[in-house]
């Protein structure tokens, strides 16, 4: 027997589902954020219960070790985790969950005789598993376990196009039979599917196709709603699947790409231009001391921080570095790219953890006519983001995408710790310009070492 | 629940989604996106659900792992997001206090 009855249960599940809605809205505005991501945990938590409270359950012993397990597994990680490294976290936690989504569709197979209720199940098997792939080749992109480059082969349109073909004949198999096999080989399939469909996408791209997949697990989750005729289950997967695919159209927007570009870009052929080897051109290299006496005897200095500041942990010193130079009257912002880092807001996380004040950070838009009256444009540890290539090179991969202008400024300097070429693998002119000096070396190291040379001015 | 109640439940979501993130500044689209990935950790539920009702002993194991990912997803998913959150809260604080110390001491802001 259950100790809830149904009009209680829907009553519960309908509270669940609203605190989700309230979360997302909550979470859509920088004051409510925080409190709109506990409204969530809150509702998810009211979900969980009551599906305790009111389904005949066996297993319950094992059930809650599961849930101890995946708890202890998973919160050290997202406490501990690097700012950083979030990026890739957070595609992991999709990942993993679209993975879940695929494997309670697969056992709710054996209960299934409604063909629209197999339909459903082979949706979510299909696409929970594309989520589970795609997210475990853009977690290791992200981490770099592998290369961040575009990987194409020839023949990949024809793959795919194989694969998904043989992915739908296998569904419409799993609908007509209820075979367990033929549903383990979708799975697979749909691992193929997501495997292909990420590998050629670029390094930059890469939160952009996060933002997707999560959309992707939200209607596998709500499918499989759909097939346990679970309601909490439906609503929180639509909301998901609706609002992240709002949100990765915005993101594309901020970047200057369409999502179908993106995924389907590099097929396209051409899209690797000038992600060729490092040219031999020279470039102007230049000490600690040289920077501090440009920096300190400009009037108006913009900070353009990037990932590679982030990686040596520099913010602090670049918050510092700041702070000096307004100290002898020099006006200080840091130009914020809607990527800096490697996803839409991510530097603004960084920098507001080195608490640098907030009226300093200038989005894009604000401070790109700003950089033609700037002394000086310091990008430590940025390359793609202010690359001109995106206005100009139009076979380029990040052709379109909007930069910050750092060029306008009188003077470029860059702190890089070599000539790599950025995340997107493509070399920067901006570095052999005239104006452009570049200081060589770990960002957090540089900026030390700038930063002792500015007091001593 | 029937088909046409599920469908116009699914409807009327779809629209609801669109529209409670339709106007949302590019600083929050991580932790927005962070947030999303978070609720649909709910798969937890019908991992649960799926987990009960298993007879056999692989079933129950293939659950109880549905299980312990979408624990995963759904946990760790909110401590990040809330972790993200609290730098931004931190910030706009810690700011308060810099301005309230400057006027304080009589400091004057340069800009």
């Amino acid at each position: 027997m259950t100790l809830l009855d149904p009009v209680w249960t829907s009553l519960l599940y309908l509270a669940a589902a609203v605190f989700f809605i309230l979360a997302l809205r909550g979470l859509s505005s920088p004051r409510t954020a925080r409190r709109g991501n506990l409204i969530g945990a809150l509702g998810a938590l009211i979900a969980v219960v009551t599906v305790f409270l009111s389904s005949r359950l066996e297993n319950i012993p094992w059930i809650l070790s599961a849930i101890a397990v995946g708890t202890v597994v998973a919160a050290p990680v997202a406490r501990r985790v690097k700012m950083t490294q979030m990026p890739q976290l957070v595609a992991l936690f999709n990942g993993v969950g679209g993975g879940a989504a695929a494997l309670v569709a697969l056992l709710e197979l054996s209960h299934a005789d409604d063909p629209w209720v197999r339909l459903a199940i082979v949706f979510t098997l299909l696409v929970g598993a594309v989520s589970f792939a795609g997210s475990g080749v853009t977690f290791a992109k992200l981490q770099e376990l592998m290369t961040t480059r575009p990987v194409v082969f020839r023949g990949l349109p024809a793959v795919m196009a194989a694969v998904l073909l043989a992915a739908v004949a296998a569904g419409v198999a799993v609908i007509m039979s209820g075979s367990a096999a033929l549903a383990v080989l979708l799975l697979v399939l749909g691992l193929l599917a997501g495997v292909l469909l990420v590998l050629p996408v670029g390094g930059a791209d890469v939160p952009i196709v996060i933002s997707l997949l999560n959309a992707f697990t939200g209607l596998a989750v709500a499918a499989s709603g759909v097939v346990l005729g679970n309601v909490v289950l439906v609503v929180a997967g639509t909301l998901v699947g609706a609002s992240g695919t709002i949100l990765t159209r915005a993101m594309a927007a901020a970047m200057g790409r369409s999502v179908a570009g993106i995924l389907f870009g590099a097929f396209r052929g051409g899209s690797t231009a000038g992600s060729t080897a490092m040219s031999e051109r020279p470039v102007r290299s230049s000490s600690a001391e040289d920077v501090a006496v440009l920096l300190g005897y400009a009037q108006r200095v913009i900070i353009v921080p990037g990932y590679g500041l982030a990686v040596a942990q520099g913010q602090h010193t670049a918050a510092e570095l700041a702070l000096a130079l307004e100290a002898r009257g020099i006006d200080v912002d840091f130009a914020i790219h809607p990527v800096a880092g490697r996803m839409p807001g991510h530097m603004n996380v960084l920098l507001a953890e080195a608490n640098v004040p907030y009226e300093s950070l200038k989005e894009m838009g604000e401070i790109n006519p700003e950089f033609k009256t700037a002394d000086v444009a310091l990008v430590v540890g940025a390359n793609d983001v202010v690359n001109p290539a995106a206005k100009t090179s139009s076979g380029s991969p990040i052709y379109g995408m909007p930069i910050l202008e750092v060029a306008d400024a009188r003077q470029v300097v860059f702190l890089k710790r070599s000539m790599r070429p950025g995340f997107a693998g493509i070399e920067n002119d901006l570095l052999y310009e005239p104006q452009t000096s570049l200081l060589f070396g770990d960002a957090k190291e540089s900026l030390a070492q700038v930063l002792g040379a500015v007091k001593t001015l | 629940m029937d088909g046409m109640s599920l469908l116009t439940i699914t409807v009327l979501a779809v629209f609801v989604g669109f529209e409670v993130v339709s106007k949302v500044s590019s600083t929050l689209h991580t932790p927005l996106m962070s947030g999303a990935n978070a609720i649909h950790g709910i798969i937890l539920v019908g991992a649960i659900i799926v987990a009960g009702q298993a007879t056999d002993p692989w079933m129950l194991a293939v659950a109880l792992l549905a299980v312990v990912l979408a624990t995963a997803n759904l946990v760790g998913g909110f401590v990040v997001t809330d972790r993200m959150l609290h730098m931004f809260h931190a910030r706009k604080q810690l700011a308060g206090k810099e301005a309230a110390t400057k006027a304080a001491t009589g400091e004057v802001d340069g800009k």
